[in-house]
Formats: C-alpha cells, sequence, structure tokens
C-alpha cells in the first residue's frame, strides 16, 4: 500500500520481498482454513463452498508467484505503474464477464418466467424448482450482471477522469476476482439450499464476510486512485461511484448481522427479531435499487452520455442538488415496502413521503441525461448506441415516478404483493439498468481493443428494437396482470366473503405469464446479438495503435 | 485556469472551466419547473406529517391532527364484519338440512361463506370447481365414500380421513403384494375380476379364478358384488366410477399397494359455522343426500 505516497518511485527487492510475503502468509492461511472447513463442515452446502475457497486460493497463489517473479526481474513493474498507462486488462476482462453473466442473468430470467407459466419445468428437483432459481435469477442480474458492470466501468471511468493508472497493483485484482468469487459462493449456495432467505441478501454469513473484504479492497482501490488523480476537481461520476461504493458496504453490514449456528454450518440466524428484522430487510434492498442500481449506474451515465454524445454535461448545478438531495431522501424511503405490516405507521408515513419527495432528485439525473444532447440530437439518428443510452434514461424516469406513485398507500394497497411490482422492477432493470449497461459496453469494446468502430451498427439497431419490444411486452403484461391480480384479491361479495380465492388469481395470470415469457426471451435474444457483435469487433482489424492507452503526462 | 469566461459554442450557456477525459460541464441553472415540483413534494410531505402519524418520539409518536390509524380502523372493520355475520353464523349452527333449504337467506349466507372457504382450503386436491382428481374424490356427483348426507359430510369435513384425529374415518386396505398375501399371478387374476365388475373387458378365464379369490379377500369390505361399503369408505367397484383410475395397471397397482388417502381434520383450523357452511356448499353441489 506503500504505492501512493510513492509515486513514480520503484520499489526495493526487499520491498518487494516484504510484500510477497505478507500475500503468501494470508493466501496460505486462507487455504488452510478453507481445506479444514471443506473436509469437516455440518454440512454439504459449506464443504462444497470450503472446497471453492481452497481452489481460489491456490489459484490465487499461482497468480501471485507469477507476477512477483516478474516484479523480481523488474522492480518498476511493482511501482505505481503510471508509465505502464492504464490499467485496462482489469477492464478488458470485466467487459468480457459482465457480458458473460448478463446472458447467464437473463437466461435464469426467462427459465423462472417459463416455470410460471409451466410448472413442470421446476423438474421436480429441489436444485431446479422456482424458490431455489428465483435468487440465483435476481443475484445473477443485479450483483453478477450489474456489480462487474460498475466494477469494470468505474475501473475505467475512474482512472480516465483523474488521468491516473488504478491504484494498487495486486489490490485490484484482488478486488475483481474477489467479487466474481463471492458471485460463485452465492450461486451454488442458491441451488444447494444455504440461504438467509433475505431478498437480495441471500448468500450466508460467510459469504457476506468475504465480500465486506473485497469491498473495503474496492473502497481503497477506488479512494486510492481519486488520490492520486491528476485533475484538480472530482468528476461527477466519481461522486456516484463513491456513493455507490461506501453506502452499499454499510448497507451491506448492518443487514447481515447475523449469528452462525456454528463456525463449521452454513446457516445463520439474523441478529433482528420480527418487524425490526423486516424493516432493515426493506431499508437494505431499497437502498441496494437505490445505491446500487441508481446512484452506480448513474455515475455510468454520467461518463458514457457525454463522452459519446461529445456534448458538456447540461448542468453542472443541477448535477450537485441532485446528487446530494437523491442520496440523503433515498436512505428513508424502505419503510414503503413495508405498508399495511406490522410496522408502525409513522414509519409506513415516512417511508412513503420521502420517496414522493424523491420523484425529483431522481428526475435530476434523467434530466442532465436527456439534455446533455442539445445540440447532438441528430446523433440519435445515426448512432444507435446513444440511442439506447437515451431510452434507458427514459426508462430509468419512467420507473422513478411509477416507484413513487406506488409508494403511496392507498396506491400500494392494490400493487403491494402483485405482479406490477414485478413490472415496475424490470422496467428499471431491464430498461435503465441493462440499456445504460450495453452503451457502455458498445463504447468500451472498441476503445479499449483499439477499434475504429463497432463490427456492426446495423446488430445494435437490431438489438435495440428487439430489446425494446422485449420490455414493453414485459412491463405491461405485468402491468396488466398486477392490476388484475390486486382487483381480484380484493374483490368481495356483500355478505363480506371474497369472490375469487386464490388459485383462481393464479389461473387468471396464465396468458400474461406468457407474454411476459416471450418479452423475456427477446430480451435475452437481443444479448446474444450483442455478445457476437462484440465478439466480432474485438477480433476485428485495429485501427491505429491505441490513442487511449497512454496517460497524458502533463494534465491541464 | 483563467477568469475568462468559456462560452458553448452551441448553446451559448457558460462551461465551468473543468475538463475530464474531453468532457465539458455547462453551468446551466436549475430548471424552475424542476424545483418546484421538488418544492411541491416537500410541501405536501409536511402537511402529511401535520395530519397522519408521522415522527417518532421517545416513547410514542406524532399521531397527527387526523388521529388515524390503521390497526384501529381494521379492528373495527373486523368487529362489524363478525357482528353482521354472527346472527347467520348461529343460526346456520342450530338449522336442520330442511330449515337451512326452507330459510332462502340462511341457504345463500352458507353457500357464499362456504364458496369462500372451498376456494381457500379444498380446492387445490378437490379442484377449485368440486371436480377432484385422482385420489381426490369429485364432490358433484352422487357416489360417497364415507356418506352423502349433510351430517355425513360435514363429520368428514370436521375429523378428516385417516389422520391423527382419533375421531377421523380410518380405514386400511391391505396391500396385498407388498406385504406377500397374495402371488402376482393371484393378483392379475383378481384384478380381471374387478374389471369384469363393473363389465369391463376382462380375460374370463382369469377373472373366474380371481373370483374365489375376491370372495375370500376382498368381498368384506367392497361387498360380495362389488357394491362397496361406507363403514370402510370401501368404493364401489361395479359402478365405472374410479378414485385411482380404472385402467388394468391402476388397478392392479391399487390391489398390490394398496392406497391410503388422507384428507386433514379441519376443526383444526376452521370455525364451527365456516365448517357447517362447508358441508351445506358441499351438499347443495347436486349429490347430496337427504
Amino acid at each position: 500500500m506503500s504505492d501512493a505516497s510513492s509515486s513514480g518511485r520503484t520499489p526495493s527487492h526487499s520491498n518487494i520481498l516484504m510484500r510477497a510475503i505478507l500475500v503468501y502468509a494470508l493466501l496460505g492461511a486462507g487455504l488452510v482454513v478453507a481445506l479444514y472447513v471443506a473436509s469437516n463442515a455440518a454440512d454439504f452446502a459449506m464443504r462444497v463452498h470450503g472446497g471453492i475457497f481452497a481452489l481460489a486460493a491456490l489459484a490465487a497463489l499461482i497468480a501471485v508467484t507469477r507476477r512477483y517473479g516478474s516484479a523480481f526481474q523488474q522492480p518498476a513493474l511493482a511501482g505505481t505503474g503510471d508509465d505502464r498507462g492504464y490499467n485496462f486488462a482489469i477492464v478488458k476482462v470485466g467487459t468480457v464477464l459482465s457480458v458473460f453473466w448478463g446472458i447467464v442473468g437473463f437466461l435464469v430470467g426467462v427459465v423462472i418466467a417459463a416455470q410460471l407459466a409451466f410448472p413442470e419445468l421446476n423438474l421436480g428437483l429441489p436444485w431446479t424448482t422456482f424458490g431455489r432459481l428465483r435468487p440465483l435469477h435476481t443475484s445473477a442480474v443485479i450483483f453478477a450482471f450489474g456489480g462487474t458492470v460498475l466494477i469494470t466501468t468505474s475501473f475505467y471511468v475512474v482512472q480516465r477522469t483523474c488521468q491516473t493508472r488504478l491504484f494498487g497493483d495486486i489490490l485490484p485484482w484482488f478486488v475483481f476476482w474477489g467479487y466474481q468469487l463471492v458471485i460463485l459462493i452465492a450461486a451454488t449456495g442458491y441451488l444447494l439450499g444455504a440461504t438467509q432467505s433475505r431478498e437480495y441478501a441471500e448468500p450466508e454469513w460467510y459469504t457476506d464476510i468475504w465480500l465486506t473484504i473485497v469491498w473495503v479492497g474496492y473502497l481503497v482501490t477506488f479512494l486510492g486512485t481519486i488520490w492520486k488523480r491528476k485533475e484538480p476537481h472530482i468528476y461527477v461520476a466519481n461522486w456516484f461511484y463513491l456513493a455507490f461504493i461506501v453506502t452499499i458496504a454499510m448497507l451491506h453490514i448492518v443487514n447481515n448481522l447475523a449469528v452462525p449456528v456454528s463456525l463449521m454450518s452454513s446457516k445463520s440466524y439474523s441478529l433482528f427479531a420480527g418487524v425490526q428484522d423486516a424493516l432493515t430487510q426493506w431499508w437494505y434492498a431499497h437502498n441496494a435499487v437505490g445505491f446500487f442500481l441508481t446512484a452506480g449506474f448513474l455515475a455510468i451515465m454520467y461518463y458514457f452520455i457525454p463522452k459519446r454524445a461529445e456534448r458538456p454535461v447540461y448542468s453542472y448545478r443541477l448535477s450537485i442538488v441532485h446528487f446530494w438531495s437523491l442520496i440523503f431522501i433515498y436512505i428513508w424511503a424502505g419503510p414503503h415496502h413495508l405498508h399495511y405490516t406490522a410496522l408502525p405507521q409513522w414509519a409506513q408515513t415516512l417511508g412513503m413521503t420521502f420517496s414522493v419527495m424523491l420523484w425529483m432528485p431522481s428526475w435530476g439525473g434523467a434530466i442532465n441525461g436527456v439534455m446533455t444532447l442539445s445540440g447532438a440530437w441528430d446523433k440519435l439518428r445515426t448512432d444507435p448506441v446513444l440511442r439506447m443510452m437515451v431510452v434507458s434514461v427514459a426508462f430509468y424516469a419512467m420507473s422513478t415516478f411509477e416507484g413513487p406513485v406506488m409508494s403511496v398507500r392507498a396506491v400500494n394497497a392494490l400493487s403491494h404483493y402483485t405482479d406490477w411490482t414485478i413490472g415496475h422492477v424490470h422496467s428499471g432493470a431491464l430498461g435503465w439498468v441493462g440499456f445504460v449497461s450495453f452503451g457502455a459496453l458498445y463504447c468500451l469494446v472498441p476503445w479499449l481493443w483499439g477499434k475504429k468502430q463497432l463490427y456492426s451498427n446495423r446488430l445494435v439497431e437490431v438489438h435495440f428494437w428487439v430489446a425494446t419490444i422485449g420490455i414493453v411486452l414485459y412491463i405491461t403484461s405485468m402491468w396488466v396482470a398486477g392490476i388484475m391480480q390486486g382487483l381480484m384479491w380484493r374483490a368481495y361479495n356483500e355478505l363480506g366473503f371474497l369472490s375469487f380465492s386464490f388459485i383462481e388469481t393464479v389461473e387468471a395470470m396464465e396468458p400474461f405469464y406468457l407474454i411476459r415469457l416471450a418479452g423475456g426471451v427477446l430480451y435475452l435474444l437481443g444479448a446474444f446479438i450483442m455478445a457476437y457483435n462484440l465478439w466480432m469487433t474485438a477480433r476485428g482489424p485495429s485501427a491505429a495503435p491505441n490513442p487511449m492507452r497512454a496517460i497524458p503526462q502533463a494534465a491541464e | 485556469m483563467t477568469d475568462q469566461k468559456e462560452i458553448d459554442d452551441h448553446s451559448g450557456v457558460e462551461t465551468t472551466q473543468h475538463v475530464w477525459d474531453g468532457i465539458k460541464e455547462l453551468n446551466n441553472p436549475l430548471p424552475r419547473w424542476w424545483l418546484w415540483i421538488f418544492y411541491a413534494t416537500v410541501i405536501w410531505s409536511v402537511i402529511y406529517w401535520i395530519f397522519m402519524p408521522a415522527w417518532p418520539l421517545v416513547s410514542s409518536y406524532t399521531p397527527g391532527l387526523r388521529g388515524h390509524s390503521d390497526r384501529a380502523n381494521v379492528a373495527q372493520d373486523l368487529v362489524e364484519m363478525y357482528a353482521e355475520r354472527a346472527a347467520y353464523a348461529v343460526r346456520l349452527n342450530e338449522a336442520s338440512l330442511e330449515q337451512i333449504r326452507s330459510t332462502p337467506e340462511l341457504l345463500e349466507f352458507a353457500i357464499a361463506a362456504g364458496d369462500a372457504a372451498f376456494g381457500e382450503n379444498c380446492a387445490p386436491c378437490h379442484g377449485r370447481g368440486a371436480q377432484g382428481a385422482p385420489g381426490y374424490p369429485n364432490l358433484n356427483d352422487d357416489i360417497w365414500l364415507w356418506g352423502g348426507s349433510l351430517d355425513e359430510i360435514a363429520y368428514t369435513i370436521r375429523y378428516g380421513i385417516r389422520n391423527e384425529n382419533t375421531s377421523s374415518h380410518f380405514s386400511q386396505m391391505p396391500a396385498y403384494g407388498a406385504d406377500g398375501i397374495l402371488t402376482q399371478t393371484e393378483i392379475d387374476d383378481v384384478t380381471e375380476y374387478v374389471i369384469s365388475l363393473s363389465g369391463g373387458d376382462a380375460n374370463a378365464a382369469m377373472a373366474r379364478r380371481g373370483a374365489g379369490i375376491y370372495a375370500e379377500q376382498c368381498a368384506a369390505c367392497h361387498g360380495p358384488t362389488g357394491g362397496g361399503d361406507r363403514l370402510f369408505g370401501a368404493p364401489n367397484l361395479a359402478d365405472r366410477e374410479w378414485l385411482y383410475g380404472g385402467d388394468r395397471e391402476t388397478i392392479r397397482a391399487t390391489i398390490a399397494d394398496s392406497r391410503f388417502g388422507v384428507m386433514p381434520p379441519w376443526e383444526d383450523r376452521l370455525d364451527p359455522a365456516t365448517l357447517r357452511a362447508l358441508a351445506v356448499w358441499v351438499h347443495e353441489r347436486g349429490g347430496g343426500e337427504d
């Protein structure tokens, strides 16, 4: 960690040796613990996870040995490395894995959508039931796809906007692969039935501890890079990335406070009970939407839209005001997930009113995103990548209006527990998070692989339309289904008896489940088209030597 | 940095003079409409806080001018609903079938209550239309395993079948194959005989051999001609209606491995008036006996 202070200095051999010994000691200790758990754990999931951790430690030992081997021969490699240019290798790996996780997440989504329409597809096996695949889908899209996109783009953006190489040598790689390990442990845990049953926080206690360690590394990497920036000011995208990193750390730790049954068991129990537990969970889950899926992806928008449109950001003042109002107000909105429950009504009131006040702070980002195009509107016709990102902002605006509406108690009384909520989430996830990520990936691949342009703009066009039609099918079917479901649930006759049994409301959903499935298939198809296009781009003929690789030596 | 303002060519707006990786920022003011809507949502929230429960205090909370309470409202609604139903519930519990049938509003209440309760509790096995499924009897026809009068139906619903409740209906058919009572050949012969009881397409020679075994092993419960016996919940084997299926394979499996259909005791979950209403609802499907 001495890199930051010794900018440009070459470490000595003994310095490298000391660092190597420390890293080996940590990895060795990790390997021993993992092997012990793998052979002695009380349940199967824990043994499997001990084995996965052990394999990861072995892989890390090999990678670190190779790294230090070359560092010994060329000590300069272990320095800050600004002379080596930006650390784009990690961004490249992240770009590839983002596409991979996107496809995995969408595919599992299509499978569980099909299971709802055709229950036989549960296959009668515990590992393939909807109950286990559903968290696999949500975690795969939010944390595997979304998280990898966020780490990848943040590592790119922070370097470019600070004009300096990513802080640390092994640290960023630890963050990157450590996070991938979290995904692997979480996903295998779900299939084996190891879950905390906390929405969007299903991984068990040891996964949570590991993620905490990785996340601290992420914060250090990001802050360290900002610390040694060569620009006088910190760009707005980096504020949003930082808000995302810091707040997710806080949310993650508090929500996952739990006591394991034993150190050899994958099972744990929450520190909170009853409605306190529910409120902690929804405080976390709502702000995971706010700080992971909103703040983090706003950071992507703030870099990639002005960059792609080649226009200035519309309003610096708006970016300041909407940033601070967004992060201050968002953190209060969680209780709106618990309207008309055991949660005290005053807490419901606060959750609802802060959600309504959140409307304009959310829209501030949409205004800045769309208005940045003034002077470049014509590019929407010619550049499908830019169009994708602008449409993502439109979906962002739509779902951040829908959210406050649904948080109003009278509306929530109808919408809560119905598929309207699922539709709302997906207009944000498919429209906003997905499209802005696709836009960033379409930008990144030619930049990183040194190509003049994408393999085919026409295929981006096809991706855009296929995916947009998919989203429209998805959200309209869920609106109709959700409102119908809510109305059927609350229908009763003059004697106060329910007009419909639950199973009748489920039967009525079937056509809409089928339409939703079709929408999901289209969206997945679009992702395959993107993967092909990006693959062909990376393989295509190179432009002149990559002009973006070198760090400008004298900042303005 | 210079003191000279930089003006964006296209919009004529000054920039903040910062550049990051080629990205600049315009110094546009906050859009007015944006700011005013933001203020409006804040003012609306403050007004809402004044009227409704809103802010936590040390050991209580600000109740708001309207003194609104969800819990009190729901409790009140429930009291009113039960009061409205109470008169019917008492009458329903005491009335005979004739009295229920001759009192239209009581019958209407029982059917409405029974329909709602059936949809939530019984439909998963018997189907929303009470049409049944393999192993779960159709409740619309006039075939009754344990009796089809109002009181018999009520008893079955209340205590269930083959469960841990001491009052539940109970009987157990032997597993003739699994327990080694009959040989495979004997089971095949009885199978043919059972098929022949309802006039099915049976192998005559085998059925003749099976008749003897049937008389010895099965007739005690299912009757000498397969008419069944409600005392044991033993199905009629001659009516071409099958609980588990009337094809050769299924009948053979039933004889070899037996069946053990279970129904829960609903007195554990439903109040007496609802149980009674369910019995009326099932009885009035069309197959109820007097």
